[in-house]
């Protein structure tokens, strides 16, 4: 045995010595794993919920969806944009301070081209340091929704990305490898210990965080153990292996909650599941018609959305927990309507003479692409719909696969027809118009481009006035709604199961907050 | 053997075997061939007998999903072991499930044995460092336990192919990595019987009269060693089975579009905590019979080949 060994082993006897000290450890798990510790690399919500612990942005959102200061004190708008006072006093996990030069940095870093968060911070043309404490970010036009668009923008301290070559964020798709994929400096209340990527991260209590006596949370170490299986998820939290699982399959919820010292909440979720079809090539990869994208004439849209049983998969793969759709956008975000709410409805008759009008009474063969350890019961929506789909002669092959593999299809536009989820945090629709729907648009992986809701898009980033702006958001859903360019499928519910001698708040965007967290 | 007598039928003859004479006076053989036979004639004649074709889409509704059995409450006699998640009829994936194990299983021994017996004849053959090599490449795979050896092996073959491909060669990786677990137990019997039927005096005439080594070991020794080769198969074939539901357990092994015995168990398992006690237990009932009847059946054969019982 050799020195190295020796230290490793040493380290190990530590790292275990100091969990058996640790009063409050917060053993959790869920089904898939952050995808990257880079807080630009990957716009998606475990890996931003994960991030969220150790990282800060300017602003937050609590339990409830409010708006509440993180890194910024305060803020004001002006005509050309918004001013943020900073927090003073605060250092990263490495001991920098945190200064108005860290803002800029990570709001140019958000802007690279690997940045999945250019949707987010594109609004801001340049940044103004007034001094170390107060930025003002200057918008093209005043942008009324800035605040609520910065929620996910995590700040990164400059001096640390310089020293290790990550002042670009890692470029997922091309499934590069960066220092900061691995390890991490924010200014959060955890700091990340050791991470092996789908086994274990282990996070520490950031004894220097500005928040300790602002928030209630009394977790001291957090131990994050991804498991893929449903059965096994629930079986660790029945053996007491871990105190907390944030997605229990829903149909196992009741049998939880009847067990003692186990309890579990529910909370609809601003998350909408839908399908996407590719309408931008003239011909789709995956399908044996040539020639032609049968995606591209609206009757067969309208015909996959009135073949899929929308209240079958509810009752049946869903135990009731979902709300079926027929917009991918959530109550409680701005643009959402009952009426456009209500789902396209089910009529096999009327689907099967579309698919015939259309010149595909015999159906046609193609690719669903699905992830398998994202959403609630996500294969098993996917398997029913196609069942649903051979009934009106589509013959689907589905492929479903693990979401580092399949959400890199999706932004390289390389999927025919794909399973997503849209969470919503800025509670407004321009989040969903500008990454699913306009043109240009990271997410927009079916190619859709009107020229009208790329208009709309653009014309909400800076309108000022209330009822016009809505009334922009609802003609833009309109023409959605009519041409169909995605297949809704339902709003999620969300389930969170616990022990309970923990008191974990369950918020609507399936982020676990663990600042919030009280062990009883 | 018994004695050949041509006043008696043939049939009368047959019965004389000793051999099926055994199998005739052992009750558990006869039950074990029975219900292996019933198991592998539903399993291949599936498309004919079971009530539905769960893996055509267009016949399932997600309505009728998660049925229990026909006789518990809320069961429907459409359905008599119930429905899975996805409305798919249990009895018809289990028959359908059944088949795919028992080709596979087939499929995995058949390239044991002929991998294991080749290199088995040829090392007892020539002896030598021939067979110094090939045994000791045995010994050393046997000390490892079987099932690791196929992980290792379905895991390279796995990695080995894109990743389009994977789905659709997985059966076939799981034949391979079954296959070549199995191999040095044939070996070993093979070898051993080349050993003894090459000092007896026809294959000594045979090497004398100059017949090339190639036609003596295909004609005069190969035969002679099919006997104890067929034991070890059909214990094998039991073992095989149940090596594929284990990596298809693991999610290893035969995917869900084309679900093995084990898939179905896997896939089950999810839901045994809800209280759809039927999507695995019923598959895993079906293992089970299957399994225990060819694994009889072996037992029976060893006993009534092996010389030294009789």
């Amino acid at each position: 045995m050799n020195f190295c060994k020796i230290a490793k082993l040493s380290s190990v006897a530590l790292i275990m010595a100091t969990a058996a000290n640790a009063e409050n450890v917060f053993r959790w798990t869920s089904q898939g794993d952050a995808l990257t510790m880079d807080p630009h690399s990957q716009n998606e919500s475990p890996t931003i919920a994960f991030n969220g612990q150790i990282y800060e942005a300017l602003v937050a959102r609590d339990i409830e969806m409010n708006l509440v200061p993180e890194l910024a004190e305060s803020w004001t708008a002006s005509p050309d944009g918004w001013t943020f006072k900073l927090r003073q006093g605060v250092t990263f996990h490495d001991g920098a301070d945190f200064t108005a030069e860290d803002v800029v940095f990570s709001f140019n870093r958000a802007l690279e081209e690997s940045s999945d968060y250019k949707e987010q911070v594109k609004t801001v043309s340049s940044i103004e340091v007034i001094d170390d404490y107060t930025v003002k970010l200057v918008t093209d036009g005043a942008n009324p929704i800035l605040p609520n668009t910065l929620t996910n923008v995590y700040i990164m301290d400059s001096g640390w990305a310089k020293a290790n070559g990550v002042e670009k964020p890692q470029d997922f798709a091309a499934e590069e490898e960066t220092f900061s994929v691995r390890n991490s400096n924010g200014t959060g209340p955890f700091m990340l210990m050791s991470r092996a990527p789908e086994e274990l991260s282990v996070l520490n209590r950031n004894p220097n965080w500005w928040g300790d006596s602002m928030f209630p949370g009394n977790v001291d170490r957090i131990e994050y153990r991804p498991i893929k299986n449903a059965a096994t998820r629930v079986a660790a939290l029945l053996s007491g292996e871990v105190d907390f699982v944030l997605d229990a399959p829903l149909q196992d919820l009741k049998r939880i909650e009847a067990t003692d010292g186990l309890t579990t909440k529910t909370v609809a979720q601003v998350r909408s599941i839908f399908f996407g079809m590719d309408q931008s090539l003239d011909e789709l990869r995956s399908s044996n018609i040539k020639g032609a994208n049968p995606f591209r004439d609206i009757r067969v849209r309208e015909a996959f959305n009135l073949a899929i049983d929308k209240d079958a998969i509810q009752r049946v793969v869903m135990d009731g927990l979902s709300f079926p759709t027929g917009i991918i956008t959530p109550p409680g975000v701005l643009g959402n309507t009952p009426e456009l709410d209500k789902q396209y409805g089910f009529d096999l008759d009327k689907a099967k003479s579309l698919m015939a009008e259309a010149g595909y009474g015999d159906g046609f063969e193609i690719q669903l692409d699905c992830p398998n350890n994202r959403y609630n019961n996500d294969e098993k929506i996917c398997q029913a719909a196609v069942a649903m789909l051979a009934k009106i002669g589509v013959k689907v092959n589905l492929d479903a696969i693990p979401k580092a593999q399949h959400f890199p299809k999706i932004q390289k536009r390389i999927s025919d027809f794909y399973m997503l989820g849209w969470g919503v945090s800025t509670l407004d629709s321009h989040y969903v118009f500008t990454y699913l729907f306009d043109g240009e648009g990271s997410w927009n992986g079916i190619g859709y481009n009107n020229a009208r809701v790329n208009e709309i898009t653009k014309l909400i980033e800076t309108e000022t006035d209330i009822p016009k702006r809505t009334a922009l958001i609802d003609e833009a859903w309109q023409i959605i709604k009519k041409e169909m360019p995605y297949l809704p499928i339902h709003h999620q519910v969300l389930g969170w199961s616990m022990k309970d001698n923990v008191d974990v708040p369950i918020a609507a965007d399936d982020h676990l907050r663990p600042k919030y967290v009280v062990f009883k | 053997m018994a004695k050949t007598d041509q006043s008696k039928s043939r049939w009368q003859r047959f019965l004389d075997n000793d051999i099926v004479y055994s199998f005739f006076t052992t009750p558990g053989a006869i039950i074990a061939a029975t219900i292996t036979f019933v198991a592998i004639t539903a399993a291949f004649a599936a498309p004919l007998i079971a009530p539905y074709n769960p893996f055509d889409p267009a016949q399932i509704s997600l309505w009728d999903g998660k049925l229990p059995p026909a006789w518990s409450d809320g069961g429907s006699s459409a359905y008599l072991l119930g429905t899975d998640n996805q409305g798919r009829d249990m009895l018809s994936t289990i028959l359908y499930g059944g088949r795919i194990s028992i080709l596979v299983g087939i499929a995995a021994v058949f390239l044991g044995m002929l991998l294991g017996v080749t290199l088995g004849v040829i090392s007892g053959y020539f002896g030598g460092l021939t067979d110094t090599i090939i045994m000791r490449i045995a010994d050393v795979q046997l000390t490892i336990p079987g099932i690791l050896v196929a992980i290792l092996i379905n895991g390279i073959g796995r990695a080995a192919l894109p990743l389009e491909l994977r789905e659709e060669f997985a059966i076939y990786v799981v034949i391979v990595a079954i296959g070549l677990t199995d191999w040095p137990q044939f070996a070993r019997v093979a070898r051993g019987a080349t050993l003894v039927e090459a000092e007896k005096e026809y294959v000594q005439a045979a090497k004398l009269i100059g017949l090339p080594k190639f036609t003596i070991i295909l004609r005069h020794i190969l035969p002679n060693t099919l006997r104890p080769v067929l034991v070890i198969a059909t214990i094998g074939l039991a073992l095989a089975i149940i090596a594929e539901a284990t990596l298809s357990f693991l999610g290893q092994g035969i995917p869900p579009t084309t679900p093995s015995l084990g898939t179905l168990i896997r896939v089950g398992n999810e839901f045994l905590f809800s209280g759809l006690w039927w999507i695995t237990f019923f598959p895993a009932i079906a293992l089970i019979i299957l399994v225990f009847s060819v694994n009889l059946l072996g037992d029976w054969m060893r006993d009534a080949l092996n010389p030294k019982l009789r």
